[in-house]
């Protein structure tokens, strides 16, 4: 053999993450594995290949498109398409002015309203939103944060007028706040009274709501803020694990809210690295559960995830790419172990997605479903030196940061002192120089671009949404039974001041059709308002 | 010596994306520019008033929530009514095509969407500065 077979491509090979990549990996990679300590099999402790014995081959994944846009009714319109389509659960965006706590007549909200999601001022609102679409039948997931304890309580309304007991209604809300402060930034009040109104909702969905899954523990907005694969897996689980103490510490019993504890996932470009990243997520999670928690029901101790694909990887340049770009992180969910999934449309780097491009994004997973033998066997990579290397791998660095975190005073104290940020936003520059020296290639962005017109039909949002949102709400607020508002409003203040569990009092206040901006304002007085530091 | 050019990198309305932001940011910082960063979720006047204190060259706004037509031209009238006519305004984000013209009317300089080096905002910011 001359020396120019042995040349290589590259001096390093590496992942979308930065993680270097060896030429092979063999036995020697795997020597300490243990198959029983390690992986178990699938629906067995520590879970690594799989929360349940048969996965796929019982059910498969949850198709779950994220959507919302405009007014209640146009979103409502969107659900029962897609529920036609063949998707089987609904997912709801809402826009950034219900997300932040505003009614769509506050002069914050105004050119924001419908245009990232659906807008959400009242039960009024939410009674349209959920119109025809049986409540008993369907599982929602709401991407909602701050505000998540007045969603969920006017979704548990809606479903009580359609009959639906709460006891039998299914579903999500995001409701975690750490990651806002971290990544999205969608945050409203301080971290203490944030977090107890999460652990509020732990408990009364315990005892009323108890198909809720009252959390999902999200990586994804990690990821899309910069990170690398090992940076989203290790904030993300150190965040659950906050959340559980928190829960402990209000007095729960970790049985009595852990099985309800969800998680949210990205899936970016590099197939084998994101596979690995959710099997070691099931197997950390599985040992901090039983061990530190010390948690006795096996529920408690499984990693449920729902997975998206990344956003961020989409270009808006040769938007079609960007369906096979989608078809490969689709697949590292899927090998990964996902128990649900959305897929980015490819039209998503320049607006929600149009109805088209939505319907070609959720054949993509019932092509993976049906068509492509994947879901046939269980986490069929397990076994492979180089997965089970680099599962290993990003235990090993997760443990290295949840140990920097404590070092830090914990999740809080870092969030504080700006660290997951700064991580965050070093990973983020350092892709993007990457990307500009073409080291990392971005098909149509860094390489092999044309001349191109967008030729791909964009969703435009109606700009009379804003004037028909506000007239709707003005309407409530006209027709509703004021003193009763008024009640409502100063027995939450009062639950707030004190320590009593604030669900009831939201219900009730939602009930009377107080506004979400009038509740988030009861609150804003009582906790007052965060604001970060703002750092580059 | 020409002086150091001063930026201002906003982040008008209600959404959290500052990924985009910050990597820009950071760049214009690497080009020996000195930058200043608002942070999250401020209103047009809050950058305006930003501009004044700061008295820099160019405000570059970053905006993911397809609120631009909204919040960009309110930025704009308040430099105006400070007296700051020349100060170089871009935007930064998911900006679709037909929106660009009306940016640009409303008194954009340049707008640069998904993809775009940071290179090309610093080589255009350069070439384009009226202050000096």
């Amino acid at each position: 053999m001359d020396r120019d077979e042995k040349r290589e491509r590259r001096e390093v090979f590496m992942t979308v993450s930065g993680a270097p990549i060896k030429r092979k990996y063999g036995p020697e990679d795997v020597a300490d594995l243990d198959y029983q300590r390690d992986l178990g099999d699938p629906g067995c402790y520590p879970y690594t290949r799989g929360i349940h014995e048969t996965m796929y081959r019982g059910r498969v994944w949850t198709m779950r498109q994220f959507a919302g846009f405009g007014t209640a009714e146009q979103s409502n319109e969107r659900y029962k398409y897609l529920l036609e389509q063949g998707q089987t659960g609904l997912s709801v965006a809402f826009d950034m002015p219900t997300i932040m706590g505003y009614d769509s007549d506050h002069p914050r909200a105004d050119g924001e309203v419908g245009k990232l999601g659906v807008a959400v001022d009242s039960l009024a609102d939410m009674e349209i939103l959920f119109d025809g679409i049986p409540l008993d039948k369907v599982t929602t997931s709401m991407t909602i944060n701050a505000p998540a304890a007045i969603l969920l309580a006017m979704y548990i309304a809606v479903a009580e007028k359609q009959g639906v007991s709460p006891r039998d209604i299914g579903g999500t809300i995001q409701n975690d706040i750490l990651k806002e402060y971290i990544a999205q930034k969608s945050y409203i009040f301080p971290p203490r009274p944030s977090l107890r109104l999460i652990t509020d909702i732990f408990a009364y969905c315990a005892e009323h709501v108890p198909r809720w899954n009252t959390i999902s523990i999200s990586g994804y907005h990690i990821r899309e803020a910069g990170s690398t694969a090992v940076q989203e897996l290790a904030f993300t689980l150190a965040n659950g694990m906050a959340y559980v103490q928190a829960g402990i510490d209000a007095g729960l019993d970790v049985d009595s809210f852990a099985p309800r504890l969800s998680f949210f996932f990205n899936a970016h470009n590099d197939l084998f690295e994101e596979v690995a990243k959710f099997r070691a997520a099931r197997r950390i999670w599985a040992r901090v559960m039983r061990e530190r928690f010390g948690a006795q029901n096996p529920r408690s101790w499984l990693l449920r995830f729902h997975t998206q694909t990344a956003g961020c990887s989409l270009t808006a340049q040769q938007p079609e790419v960007n369906i096979i770009r989608t078809t490969i992180q689709a697949l590292a969910g899927v090998l990964g172990g996902t128990q649900s999934l959305h897929t980015n449309s490819m039209d998503e780097a320049w607006a929600l997605p149009s109805a088209d491009a939505v319907r070609i994004a959720l054949r993509t997973q019932q092509v993976l479903a049906e068509e492509s033998g994947v879901a046939n066997t269980i986490d069929p990579l397990g076994g492979s030196y180089f997965v089970e290397a680099l599962t290993d791998r990003m235990e090993r660095e997760a443990q290295e940061y949840f140990d920097r975190i404590e070092r830090l005073g914990g999740v809080v104290a870092a969030i504080e002192a700006g660290f997951q940020q700064r991580e965050i936003a070093d990973a983020a520059y350092r892709y993007q120089k990457r990307v500009e020296s073409g080291e990392y290639t971005v098909v149509g962005v860094n390489k092999y671009l044309i001349e191109e017109e967008l030729k791909i039909p964009l969703l435009r949002i109606d700009p009379d949404v804003q004037a028909r949102q506000i007239e709707r709400t003005r309407r409530v607020r006209r027709e509703r039974d004021e003193v009763e508002v008024r009640r409502c409003l100063r027995d939450l203040e009062e639950g707030a001041r004190g320590d009593a569990n604030l669900m009831p009092l939201i219900l009730a206040a939602v009930k009377a059709y107080a506004t979400l901006g009038e509740i988030v304002d009861v609150f804003r007085t009582v906790f007052g308002e965060y604001r970060e530091r703002a750092i580059f | 010596m020409e002086r150091t050019i001063r930026v201002l990198v906003g982040k008008p309305g209600l959404d959290g994306h500052d990924r985009g932001a910050k990597v820009v940011a950071r760049a214009y910082r690497d080009a020996g520019m000195e930058v200043i960063y608002t942070g999250l979720h401020q209103t047009p006047e809050q950058i305006v008033q930003a501009a004044v204190q700061e008295d820099v060259d160019v405000v570059a706004l970053s905006i993911l929530s397809g609120a631009h037509n909204t919040l960009v031209p309110k930025v704009i009238e308040g430099l105006k009514r400070e007296g700051l006519d020349d100060v170089l305004v871009l935007v930064g984000g998911i900006i679709p095509e037909e929106d660009v013209e009306f940016l640009k009317k409303a008194g954009v300089a340049g707008v640069f969407g998904p993809g775009t080096p940071t290179s090309e905002i610093i080589e255009f910011t350069r070439e384009n500065v009226k202050r000096k």
